[in-house]
This record gives C-alpha cells, sequence and structure tokens, in this order.
C-alpha cells in the first residue's frame, strides 16, 4: 500500500486507451458505425451500377440505367398495374406460407417431441426435401390447374419440407433440463409439449419462419413465370418477351425490397416478444 | 414424515452394469449426499430416484408405494438450464401450480407458499425479473423454490451448485441448510465436492465405480455448521477421511504410483 501510494505524487497526462479494435474475431461494432457501413455497400453497388451505364460500354437492352428503371417504376405504377401485381404477390406467398406453417409447426413439435414420430416422419421429410419443387410445377398445373391454387401449391411444395425439419430441429434444442425440471414437478407429456417445448423453441421457431419466408418468394417467382397472369412474377416473365430489361429490374427491385422491410419487421417484432433471446 | 426406500437395486444400460446392489432409506427432514470419482454412478442414482431413468430391479418405493416415473413428490433441481426463461422469477417459482396434478388444491394458500419461498430464498426484490437477467447464484435459488413450490417430500439436487463461483456457493450452502431447517423435506444432493457433502449433509455415501456400488456411508456427526467449521479438525477429519476412500476407489492412487515409476525411469 505505502509503495502504491507513492505514485500519487507522479504528474503524468493519463494516456487513452484505444478501444478494441472491429477487427478482433467476434469483435464489437458501434450501432451507428453499422448502419454506416451497411449503407455504403448499397450506395457502392448503386454507384458502380449508374458509372457502367452512364459510360456507356454497356448496351442498356443487357444493362439499363438507375435513372430509366425508376422512370420504368414510375411508369408502372402510374399507367399500368405495379400495386395490382405486388398485392397478389404478397397474397399468394402469404397463402402459400400460412399453409405451409399451419402444417409445418405442429408436425414438428410431434417430431421433436416424440422419437416413433421422428422416425415415421424425418427420413421421409429428409427424401421429400431434396425432390426440386420447381420440376413439381408442371405436375401441379396437371393437379391443381391454373388457378390460384397450384401457385399455392408451389410455394408450400418449397417451403413446407425444409420449414418442418428445421422446426423439429427447433424443439430438439430445448434444453432437457427444461423438460425433465416440468417432468419432476408433475407435468403430464401433453403440458411438457404445451408449456415447455412450444413456449421454449418459439424464438426459433420464430426465426425459422423469418428464413423461409424468404424461400417463398423464390417459389411464388417460379409459380408466376409458368401459370399466372398477374404478379409481379408474371410481369418479369412478360418483360423478357418484350426485352424490357428495365421492367425486369423493377419487379426484382420490388421484390428485394418487400423482403428487406419484412425481414427487418420481423426482427424487431423477434426483439420485441422474446427480450431473453442474446443475438 | 415419508421414508424413501432404495432395496438391492440394480441398474444396467445394455451390456454396462452402472449400478449393482444399492440400499438407502431416507427420511423427511434428512440430508444425504452422493459423492464418488466419476463414472461412479451417483447421478444416475439420483436420477432413477426422480423417475426420469428407469431401474433393472430392485425395490424403489415411498412408504411402500413403488415408484414408476416422475412426480412431484421428488421435485429435482438441476445444475443449470432448467429455468423457464420466458417467464420471470414468481412465474417459474408458481409454474407447478399450472400443471393438472395441482388442480384442486387451496390457491390462497398456494399464493401465500410462494411469497414465503421468495422471502426465503431472498429473491423478493427480483420478483418480477427474468432469469436471464439474473447472476447464476440467483438462478439456481429460483430453480429451488420452484421445487420446493410443489412440497415434494424429497428434493432430489442434481450437482445444483457445480457451476457457480466459491463464495456464491458458501452462500447457497447455509441457504440451503436453512430450507432444510423450514420445509422438511428430505434431501438427496448429488456432488464431487467432499467439503460441500461435509458440511451440508447428515450422511455422505460414498459409491464406488465398476460397476458403481456403495463403498461406505459417513454419519457426520458435527455441531451446528458454521464457515468457520470449514477449518476444524474434526470437520478437516471427515474430509480427508472421505477424499481418501474416493481416491482409493477411482484408481487415482495406482495412477499415481504408475507415474513415480515412470519418472524415476
Amino acid at each position: 500500500m505505502g509503495q502504491l501510494s507513492s505514485l500519487e505524487g507522479v504528474k503524468t497526462k493519463p494516456k487513452p486507451v484505444a478501444p478494441p479494435s472491429s477487427w478482433t474475431v467476434r469483435g464489437t461494432l458501434s450501432k451507428p458505425l453499422y448502419r454506416f457501413i451497411a449503407l455504403t455497400s448499397f450506395v457502392l453497388l448503386l454507384a458502380s451500377w449508374w458509372s457502367v451505364t452512364a459510360s456507356g460500354i454497356v448496351d442498356p437492352m443487357f444493362l439499363p440505367s438507375p435513372q430509366d428503371v425508376v422512370s420504368q417504376a414510375w411508369n408502372w405504377a402510374t399507367t399500368d398495374n405495379l400495386f395490382t401485381d405486388t398485392g397478389i404477390s404478397i397474397y399468394r406467398v402469404m397463402a402459400g406460407f400460412a399453409i405451409s406453417a399451419l402444417m409445418a409447426v405442429p408436425l414438428g413439435l410431434y417430431i421433436g417431441a416424440f422419437q416413433p414420430v421422428r422416425a415415421f416422419f424425418e427420413p421421409l421429410l429428409e427424401f421429400s426435401r431434396y425432390l426440386p419443387a420447381v420440376a413439381f410445377v408442371p405436375l401441379v398445373l396437371l393437379w391443381a390447374g391454373i388457378g390460384e391454387s397450384s401457385k399455392i401449391t408451389v410455394i408450400w411444395l418449397g417451403t413446407f419440407f425444409q420449414m418442418v425439419l428445421m422446426i423439429s430441429d427447433d424443439v430438439s434444442r430445448v434444453p432437457m433440463s427444461q423438460i425433465e425440471a416440468a417432468r419432476t414437478l408433475g407435468a403430464t407429456n401433453g403440458e411438457v409439449i404445451r408449456k415447455v417445448l412450444l413456449r421454449s423453441a418459439m424464438p426459433g421457431m420464430f426465426d425459422t419462419l423469418r428464413l423461409t419466408l424468404g424461400f417463398a418468394w423464390t417459389y411464388l417467382v417460379v409459380a408466376e413465370m409458368v401459370a399466372a397472369n398477374s404478379g409481379l412474377g408474371y410481369a418479369i416473365l412478360q418483360s423478357q418477351r418484350f426485352l424490357q430489361t428495365d421492367r425486369i429490374f423493377v419487379g426484382i427491385i420490388v421484390i428485394g425490397i418487400i423482403g428487406l422491410i419484412t425481414d427487418q419487421g420481423l426482427r424487431f417484432i423477434h426483439r420485441r416478444l422474446f427480450p431473453w433471446v442474446k443475438k | 414424515m415419508s421414508t424413501l426406500l432404495v432395496s438391492h437395486l440394480n441398474k444396467r444400460f445394455g451390456a454396462f452394469e452402472a449400478l449393482r446392489d444399492i440400499n438407502l432409506t431416507l427420511q423427511s427432514g434428512e440430508f444425504v449426499a452422493l459423492v464418488g470419482a466419476s463414472g461412479c454412478g451417483k447421478s444416475t442414482l439420483l436420477r432413477i430416484v426422480g423417475g426420469l431413468e428407469t431401474r433393472s430391479n430392485g425395490v424403489l418405493e415411498i412408504d411402500g408405494v413403488g415408484i414408476t416415473g416422475p412426480g412431484h413428490d421428488r421435485a429435482m433441481v438441476f445444475q443449470d438450464y432448467s429455468l423457464y426463461p420466458w417467464l420471470s422469477v414468481i412465474e417459474n417459482v408458481r409454474f407447478c401450480r399450472g400443471l393438472k396434478a395441482y388442480r384442486g388444491q387451496e390457491a390462497n394458500e398456494a399464493v401465500r407458499h410462494a411469497d414465503l419461498l421468495l422471502e426465503l430464498m431472498g429473491l423478493t426484490r427480483v420478483r418480477n425479473s427474468r432469469p436471464d437477467q439474473l447472476s447464476g447464484g440467483m438462478r439456481q435459488r429460483v430453480a429451488i423454490a420452484r421445487a420446493l413450490m410443489a412440497q415434494p417430500d424429497f428434493l432430489l439436487m442434481d450437482e445444483p451448485f457445480g457451476a457457480l463461483d466459491t463464495q456464491t456457493r458458501e452462500v447457497m450452502h447455509d441457504l440451503i441448510l436453512h430450507v432444510k431447517e423450514v420445509e422438511k423435506s428430505g434431501i438427496l444432493f448429488v456432488t464431487h465436492d467432499v467439503e460441500e457433502a461435509v458440511y451440508l449433509a447428515d450422511r455422505v455415501v460414498v459409491l464406488a465405480p465398476h460397476p458403481g456400488h456403495i463403498d461406505s456411508v459417513w454419519h457426520i456427526d458435527l455441531p451446528k455448521r458454521t464457515q468457520d467449521l470449514k477449518l476444524a479438525p474434526e470437520f478437516l477429519h471427515y474430509k480427508r477421511e472421505i477424499t481418501q476412500r474416493i481416491r482409493a476407489t477411482s484408481g487415482m492412487v495406482s495412477d499415481l504410483s504408475v507415474l513415480a515409476a515412470l519418472a524415476a525411469g
């Protein structure tokens, strides 16, 4: 103590300690800086797109300029039916996705809960998962016709199998001691499923649904390109026939923006609903 | 007043003999610690009593009634990750009240009991916090309160303080002794820490591996437990003797002699 206190008399300017580098593995990054870097990537993409088209080295038929795409979007929105196309596409994605989720959540829960159910379904689902959903389109047209049900079926085929397996994994990740604690408190099987498995796996399931919603959009476009006369996928296909590359870009970007907004929205809801999950 | 009886109990996992001829009785209000080298089957024995594992043969009963599965007369406390992170502290403690097994029990009584348990475990201040907002020691207090809420005849604890630091463990030790005074449950406690076992238990049961069997039973005859007692000669005597028994049964002694021989060249 005596030796330490003698240091108090020394007058040196305290050197500021440099904050840890963001380049450490699993290092940290401040929120404003994160946003800045994220924005930079979008700006860079836009800038390089613009400079390539402005330099005139690429035929606008292959790569339209950003300005062309914006005016085409305006055109499509005001004189044509961009919003109806977007609306019908969102409806199809939501319908197919909702049917998948309504089936996948209970099935995944039971697969994660009971080994015999797992034995019955899991190998079958693993097999089905590798069947290319796109290759089913001709069959789906044959079976379900060209009405709304065929698009919804294609989306279902593309999302359901992935979803069940991922949800059963979420349920399998529930810590054994949470289940056993409930059992030694006298919980029945049904109570363990409802009060522990479902509640404990819910944050993971929510993430699974968020991820599979992305797959649903991919299969929507496939379905609409083959068997539709409305929707964003249909519009993209039509534009191809008339070599309207700028319109194809509008369709793709609109889907991208919808995806980005729903994804961020769902992340926000996740944080609100499940504040105990550390990310 | 209940009696848990384990008699000529055996457990096999396929060809592996985990436990052989286990005999043990535990009364309400009694504290028995199971210690032993890793692989001696102490956790398996606790899980069999809890109904989470089945016995291969032998008798396991409470007051003459055979045990066939888990039940709230034998609530269990685990080492970690057993709390429900989506529930607050008080909701975790009251978890069992939502189960069919407790339907028809007096609700006012339960509310009072939950409040008493929060007070007993020093959790009143964090009543509405979530488990992830608590330290490891506080989380284990919640887990113990949740188990006691079921008013079990026997409280089964599987290395409940194994993940805690030394200072927190000491606090928990005095707390659990206090719980034992108040709640009257019999406690069966698995640990690898001999000091913890001697400090807490009325009886320490040493299990030995290959196959798991009871090596020796130590009746701990010590005055009222205080932290200072841990340095008293009679306390250290128990600790030394039991530690030596565990070493002798774990094969560690012979390993050391092999090492010595190797070192001597």
